[in-house]
């Protein structure tokens, strides 16, 4: 049954479309390895009953011939999609308890290809954080560990659950969302594949909000084919989301085999930070000659405003924040304080025994950002930022297709090892903001190992909405790195 | 211009001017809310018009709704106004419990619609001008219910999320009249649009009141240099909603303000309630105690960006609006005032307008409904709707007035029959035999009668020419009412051999 649980999602899908599988098999054998990794605490839900049903459901469409594009095939989903009648908590106490009566648009995209849904991945609590230690449900652990050690990893965040799950072999593929690289950087780390797409490209519509402008949901995979395969079921113009774009969604399958010939490929100078790691640097350069053996030109590219992404970032993202939380006031769902005499107190209470430390600390940064008086200093200079960050790659895309970065300043960290400094947890975000804060498309692709053996990841950052380039440019260097190393499954002995 | 119908007060030291500005909040007329598809009916079940957008649930966003835009741009378009082609979306935050989503989404920097104007209809048949500063769209809240319960309050959501048009006026108005005037032109206007259905009993259209005083021309030194220094400090008065109310309530918060500055004291800018049972504004919170908005762009909305042809098809489809109306009522050879009463509803208008299409005369159909039909309706406690004679008829009956057929006391008793039994005013007349006699001989006859039996008055009227009305009165007592007066009077004049001005 392992060897189930080993397929990528295209061999799966190929698998049951062959009818090599039932859905029902390989569903059976992933809800055996999500409930043997409980040790990882990838999962805040674990949802077999009903990953059966829909699987049962699927066989019956396989057998009548109506097969979808991701028939039969179980993916694990962030907890931060809406998924009707089943619990939805953010990763927050003060979303506990809450049951959706309603499906987020990608959620659905999915159940409308045929995916069974095995359960909800934990986060960082309203995805804010790099490392899954914000969650009120506890810390996810990286199926990876430094050789030789059995200190206890983090698997990046905030989409950390859904990574540790990916890495783990515990689904098929699972759903990430992306604000400052809550995809990239725990892909990163985890030595899977993640793709943040162009701002737009997938729906909001039931995705619980951090920062509206920044959020962006993606595929979380074992290859950039699955990554391909994924994006196209996700991916859709939604009436419900006003900032979805008709833009057609390609084949982006198909489009993977073509190579990357001719394409010019940017190394922007400015992501050659003080301190980079040397093991990054190294991989860095050899990302260079993997590229450029295969025909891309490579040209040096300026981004001039990169320093100033991650300030950006700390007011945009908690800004939209503080109002978006604002709902979360325990009137009509979510966590209510008892013995509250007055609403203020309603809502004091609530608040500050259903929101986390790391949220407190946003949502206050984000207040006083907005605020009466310094709006003009903080958030409306952000705004000017914004626009200059995002001109930087407008321009540099005068001269290149993609760029080629580090995914991550480094590897995966021990647990507790930056909770203490907010500062140096932010700075995992250096190499993946300025795509959120300019609305692009970026993969993250395992690249290489530490000497520890821990994973890391090379970045192809692309244009908008030309994803297809990215995962093309992706699989080039999949290729050449040939990533093969699996980690050690040591949470079965637990 | 301004010193029309402006009204001062008198005060210890001095006279005080009043000046007034409005934000009114008109409740848009549409199917759904400003960004779900909810109903917005009346008066339904508390809590049964919610969408999970309304209600602020995770992950919902908020789309536009076309039809809303459109009324506000028809609604600007009806005020004279700019119409801006982009408009941004903001988040006003505060906590409330009425408002699921912690901030309420409107417009505050880049409003949907900029300056423009109404002109008021004063008393005399005058018109004013007031500046319109912007029009802006906005989501209402929702309501709280304190007496459901002993110890809890309840909120119900149905109005939450609904589409308001906030218009905000330039300080331009003068009295508690002028205020009146504009509040009632301002309805007037979005009923003939049909933005807004203008109705304050159920809330749809309500209004804020700034007031502010100032020592005698320091208005005009404001309107000449646009300078606010000039002015006083305001005080806004809040959801003042009815006409009377807010007559009362500018009176009350002017002389209120005259008394504090003239015993040394100075006004400090706040939001003041008005009280209606107590007929006074008390203070509900001072600039200090105001929240902090935090107001920024909604990143779930894009900029509203207005496509010109749109627009351009939106003024094509506009109604003849009041003003204009009032000008060709003016050219038909109707009074100002006439004109001002009849287009003040569009219902009016357009009765008036079906007299005429069926054959009526302008200046005579407008008398006789000024001077006539509408004190039997307001007699009668009904709206023109409501009342029982159709347009055809009055025009029937201001036609036989004009075309002599019937005079005009009998025609107040037609009016009474159709009014009470219905039916064709012109068949009434024939088959009552009340046309009026015009047939000469018919009159001399009888003049000729009253003269022969009352020769004591004979002798009389030739002292006192002034007593021929008594003759009148006699013919007509002998012709049932039904004789021509002037033919009356031109006949009696030759027989009684009386003078010319008689």
């Amino acid at each position: 049954m392992s060897d189930l649980t080993n397929l990528t999602l295209a061999e799966a899908r190929d698998a049951v479309r062959g009818k090599k599988v039932s859905s029902v098999e390989l569903t059976k054998a992933f809800v055996g390895a999500m409930e043997a990794a409980r040790p990882l605490n990838a999962f805040v839900t674990e949802t077999p009953d009903r990953a059966l049903d829909m699987a049962k459901a699927s066989d019956a469409r396989i057998a009548k011939g109506e097969m979808g594009a991701l028939e039969g095939l179980p993916l694990a989903i962030k907890d931060l999609f809406c998924t009707k009648g089943v619990r939805t908590t953010a990763g927050s106490n003060i979303l506990s308890n809450f049951v959706p009566p309603y499906e987020s648009t990608v959620s659905q995209n999915l159940w409308d290809a045929g995916a069974v849904l095995l359960g909800k991945t934990n986060m960082d609590e309203f995805a804010m954080g790099s490392s899954n230690e914000t969650s009120h449900f506890g810390p996810v652990f990286n199926p990876w560990r430094s050789r030789g050690s059995n200190a206890k990893l983090v698997p990046g965040g905030s989409s950390g659950g859904s990574a540790s799950a990916v890495a783990g072999d515990l689904c098929l593929a699972a759903t990430g969302t992306d604000t400052g690289g809550s995809i990239r950087q725990p892909a990163a780390v985890s030595g899977i594949v993640g793709l943040k797409p162009t701002y737009g490209r997938c729906s909001r519509y039931g995705i619980v909000a951090f920062a509206s402008s920044l959020d962006q949901a993606g595929p979380m995979t074992k290859t950039v084919q699955d990554a391909a395969i994924l994006l196209g079921a996700m991916a859709s113009v939604d009436p419900r989301d006003s900032t979805s774009v008709d833009v057609l969604v390609p084949d982006y399958e198909a489009g993977l085999g073509t190579g990357v010939r001719g394409l010019r490929v940017g190394i922007p100078k400015e992501y050659r930070i003080d301190g980079l790691a040397p093991e990054i640097d190294a991989l860095w350069t050899q990302g260079v000659e993997w590229l450029k053996a295969q025909g891309a030109e490579i040209v040096e590219v300026s981004l001039p405003h990169t320093k100033y992404a991650l300030p950006t970032y700390y007011i945009v993202a908690p800004a939209e924040a503080s109002s978006n939380l604002a709902r979360y006031d325990g009137v009509r769902f979510g966590h209510r304080a008892k013995g509250v005499h007055d609403i203020t107190e309603l809502y004091e209470k609530s608040r500050a025994e259903g929101f986390g430390k790391e949220v407190q600390r946003r949502i206050l940064i984000g207040t006083y950002v907005l605020s009466s008086g310094y709006y003009d200093a903080f958030y409306l200079q952000a705004q000017k930022l914004r626009c200059l960050i995002a001109r930087d790659f407008t321009e540099a895309y005068k001269k290149c297709d993609v760029l080629l970065t580090p995914a991550t300043p480094g590897p995966a960290f021990a647990v507790g090892e930056k909770t203490a400094d907010p500062v140096s947890m932010y700075l995992n975000d250096v190499f993946t903001v300025t795509v959120n804060l300019a609305g692009l498309p970026a993969i993250a692709v395992p690249a290489g190992l530490t000497a520890d053996g821990l994973p890391l990841g090379l970045q192809i950052i692309g244009k908008a909405f030309d994803e297809a380039t990215v995962l093309r440019a992706g699989r080039a260097i999949e290729m050449a790195a040939n990533f093969t190393a699996k980690p050690a499954e040591w949470w079965r002995a637990a | 211009m301004s010193e029309r119908s402006a009204k001062t007060i008198k005060g210890q030291n001095g006279v005080w001017e009043i000046v007034i500005g409005m934000e009114v909040h008109a409740q848009v007329l549409s199917n759904s809310k400003l960004f779900s598809g909810a109903s917005i009916e009346f008066g339904a079940e508390p809590n049964s018009q919610v969408s999970f957008v309304d209600a602020g649930m995770p992950g919902m966003l908020p789309v536009i709704n076309r039809k809303c835009v459109e009324q506000a741009v028809r609604t600007g378009l009806g005020l004279k106004a700019q119409i801006n082609r982009t408009s941004i979306f903001d988040r006003k935050n505060y906590f409330y419990p009425d408002l699921p989503n912690g901030y309420q989404i409107s417009q505050y920097k880049n409003p949907i619609v900029g300056e423009g104007e109404v002109m008021i209809d004063l008393a005399g048949g005058d018109s004013v001008r007031v500046g319109i500063e912007r029009l802006h769209l906005e989501q209402d809240a929702g309501k709280m219910l304190h007496d459901q319960h002993p110890d809890h309050s309840h909120v119900d959501l149905n109005r939450a999320g609904v589409a308001l048009m906030e218009i905000v006026t330039k300080p331009h108005m003068r009295s508690s009249e002028e205020a009146a005037a504009f509040l009632r032109k301002l309805r007037a206007i979005v009923r003939y649009l049909g933005t807004c259905d203008g109705n304050m009993d159920e809330g749809s259209m309500r209004a804020d009141v700034n007031v502010s005083v100032c020592p005698e021309g320091g208005y005009e030194k404001f309107r000449a240099t646009g300078e606010f220094k000039h002015l006083g400090t305001r005080c806004e008065i809040k959801n003042v909603n009815s006409m009377r109310f807010i007559a009362q309530a500018v009176e009350y918060e002017a002389r209120r303000q005259v008394e504090i500055i003239e015993s040394g004291g100075a006004i400090k800018q706040e939001t003041r309630l008005f009280d209606a049972r107590a007929g006074e504004t008390r203070s509900m919170r001072s600039k200090e105690e105001a929240h902090d908005y935090r107001y920024f762009p909604d990143p779930d909305l894009l900029p509203l960006v207005l496509d010109e042809a749109w627009i351009s098809e939106i003024e094509a489809s506009l109604p003849e609006l009041p003003d204009e109306k009032k000008a060709r009522f003016v050219k038909l050879g109707l009074s100002p005032y006439d004109a001002s009463v009849l287009v003040a509803e569009r219902e009016t208008a357009d009765y008036f307008e079906a007299m005429l299409a069926d054959g009526a005369e302008a200046k005579a159909s407008a008398n006789w409904l000024n001077n006539e039909y509408f004190g039997r309706l307001n007699k009668a406690g009904l709206s023109l709707s409501e009342g029982p004679i159709p347009a055809e008829a009055n025009s029937a009956i201001v036609q036989m007035i004009s075309a002599n057929t019937i005079s005009g006391k009998i025609a107040k008793d037609l009016c009474d029959i159709v009014w009470s039994e219905g039916g064709d005013p012109r068949a009434i007349v024939e088959a009552r035999g009340m046309r009026q006699v015009t047939d000469t001989s018919a009159i001399e006859k009888a003049v000729d009668q009253v003269i022969a039996a009352n020769p004591d008055k004979v002798e009389e009227v030739k002292a006192k020419p002034k007593l021929a009305a008594w003759f009148v009165g006699q013919v007509m007592k002998a012709t049932g009412g039904k004789a021509n007066p002037q033919a009356v009077n031109a006949i009696l004049k030759v027989r009684l051999s009386l003078p010319d001005e008689g």
